[in-house]
């Protein structure tokens, strides 16, 4: 690269601060308390919300939707492994989902409020102009496919497809969940008629519900493979303790 | 390194599986049970926080209905006695309205038929996840209620069905405020028609701010009352009764 091009911020100095084998630390209390009420909110959600899907398993668009109406999707029955209860009873799934509805929404109004107080989504999440440029996406790429999910020179830092799927999940899927959630409700659509209107009737957004807590479940697996491939016991001792070793 | 790597994923994920499993654990626990079922009031609370009082449902337009309104629960109540009533087009049908009101009722359709009515399109939601709209047309119940001079020790209005769950008439029971909110009617119509059998003949309730099962079909008895506790089983409905649904079912 010629000299003089505006690249990626010289970071030598940092380096020489947390070496390879450095313990430090990764993430702060807010961050690690929101991460675990969450964690437990979203598999309670999903599986409950598995149980009150095999109720009426068909989606359609629109504001009404029953069974001689088109449905754009027809859902299988999700097994008794999945769902919660196990044996199937609508009413303590809505039980389970209604109450854990309010762990997670008010929770992430807690972190949202606890990220930008100490600066966390400003400082951690926030993309620099740098790292979209498509070198540093393609450098990012390789560095996944070899197992490498930290930069070497500040390996503090979020890599961009960390950065892109955390704000995607903190900013767009989860309060797309609570906001499709909140349309279900026929009080609320009485207390607050824009929401509906907003998401175009309440079988769109019992429909995007859906996908929403579908693109939740994914996001949920691939976390989970990428922790076991980082090194789980590392990655759970951070997300615990807050200490985390720099790999080698 | 294998052999850990799938230690490690069974550990991960079976702690998952084990969440699941657990909650099923968890509730058979009096406490816990307790916890999981104060959602209800903390979901009550916060949305009569949220909403006015007299804050109404959506209304639709008429091309925005259903064009098949499906039937749901009791289809026909089958009873003797409820084939003879349908049987002369329920002109000897009478809703009695009792319990904490000064001024008992027992009024025939056509009675019921002479109260100012509302005409209202709305949506129906059933639990299960479905939504039909469909227009309503009936008195407002806080009319009938007024009509009957209602006591002001009443805190609940219990609604009585021809329609039998386990051998017991179905009921379903509202506090005052759904029961005066203006869309809250006792219809006697639909989509332009006298109300079928399919959907609660000769009169059904609606409460446009909670979910299906609250809208008692094949009304019999309105009875003013101050507590729930002798109702059924104490919860206010068959459903509540029987398979924990929750009494408010505005979400």
């Amino acid at each position: 690269m010629k000299a003089g091009t505006p690249t990626e911020p010289e970071r030598a100095p940092e380096s020489l601060l947390e070496p390879p084998g450095a313990v430090i630390r990764r993430h702060g209390w807010v961050t690690r308390i929101w991460h675990w009420v969450n964690a437990v909110a979203v598999l309670i959600l999903l599986g409950s919300g598995l149980g009150i899907s095999n109720a009426h398993p068909r989606l359609y668009w629109g504001r009404y939707g029953a069974n001689f109406d088109h449905a754009w999707a027809s859902l299988p029955h999700f097994p008794a492994w999945l769902t919660i209860p196990a044996r199937y009873n609508l009413a303590i799934s809505r039980r389970w989902h209604l109450l854990f509805a309010l762990v997670l929404g008010f929770g992430l109004l807690a972190y949202m409020i606890g990220g930008l107080v100490t600066r966390h989504f400003q400082r951690d999440l926030r993309i620099r102009g740098w790292e979209l440029r498509p070198r540093a996406i393609w450098a990012d790429f390789w560095r996944h496919l070899a197992l490498r999910f930290h930069d070497e020179r500040d390996p503090r830092a979020y890599n961009l497809f960390q950065k892109l799927s955390y704000a995607g999940v903190l900013f767009v899927a989860l309060p797309l969940a609570i906001l499709t959630g909140i349309a279900l409700s026929p009080g609320m659509n009485a207390a607050w008629p824009w929401v509906l209107d907003l998401l175009g009737g309440r079988q769109s957004a019992r429909s995007i519900h859906f996908i929403t807590a579908t693109l939740l479940a994914l996001f949920t697996i691939v976390h989970l493979t990428l922790v076991i491939l980082a090194g789980p016991f590392n990655e759970m001792r951070s997300m615990i303790t807050g200490r985390w070793r720099v790999p080698e | 390194m294998t052999a850990g790597l799938i230690g490690r994923r069974t550990i991960l994920t079976g702690g998952a599986g084990l969440l699941l499993a657990g909650c099923d654990r968890i509730i058979e626990q009096p406490t816990a049970r307790k916890i999981l079922f104060a959602g209800e009031d903390m979901q009550k609370g916060l949305q009569r926080a949220l909403m006015d009082r007299g804050a109404l449902a959506p209304e639709y337009r008429r091309d925005q209905m259903s064009p098949v309104f499906r039937t749901n629960g009791t289809r026909n109540p089958g009873t003797p006695e409820y084939a003879a009533l349908a049987a002369n087009r329920f002109e000897d049908w009478r809703l009695t309205v009792g319990g904490l009101v000064a001024k008992p009722l027992s009024l025939s359709l056509r009675q019921i038929g002479e109260f100012p009515a509302r005409r209202q399109i709305t949506r129906h939601d059933c639990v299960e996840g479905w939504s039909a709209i469909g227009e309503w047309m009936g008195p407002m119940l806080g009319t009938i209620l007024k009509a009957a001079d209602i006591s002001t020790r009443a805190r609940y209005v219990v609604f009585t069905c021809a329609d039998l769950y386990g051998g017991q008439p179905y009921y379903e029971s509202l506090d005052l405020i759904d029961a005066f909110h203006p869309q809250t009617i006792l219809a006697w119509g639909m989509n332009g028609r006298l109300l079928d059998i399919g959907h609660g003949a000769p009169l059904r309730l609606r409460v446009e701010r909670q979910l299906g099962y609250k809208h008692a079909k094949y009304l019999m008895r309105i009875d003013a009352v101050e507590s729930l506790d002798n109702i059924g089983l104490g919860k206010g409905g068959y459903w509540e009764d029987h398979v924990d649904y929750d009494w408010y079912a505005g979400i």
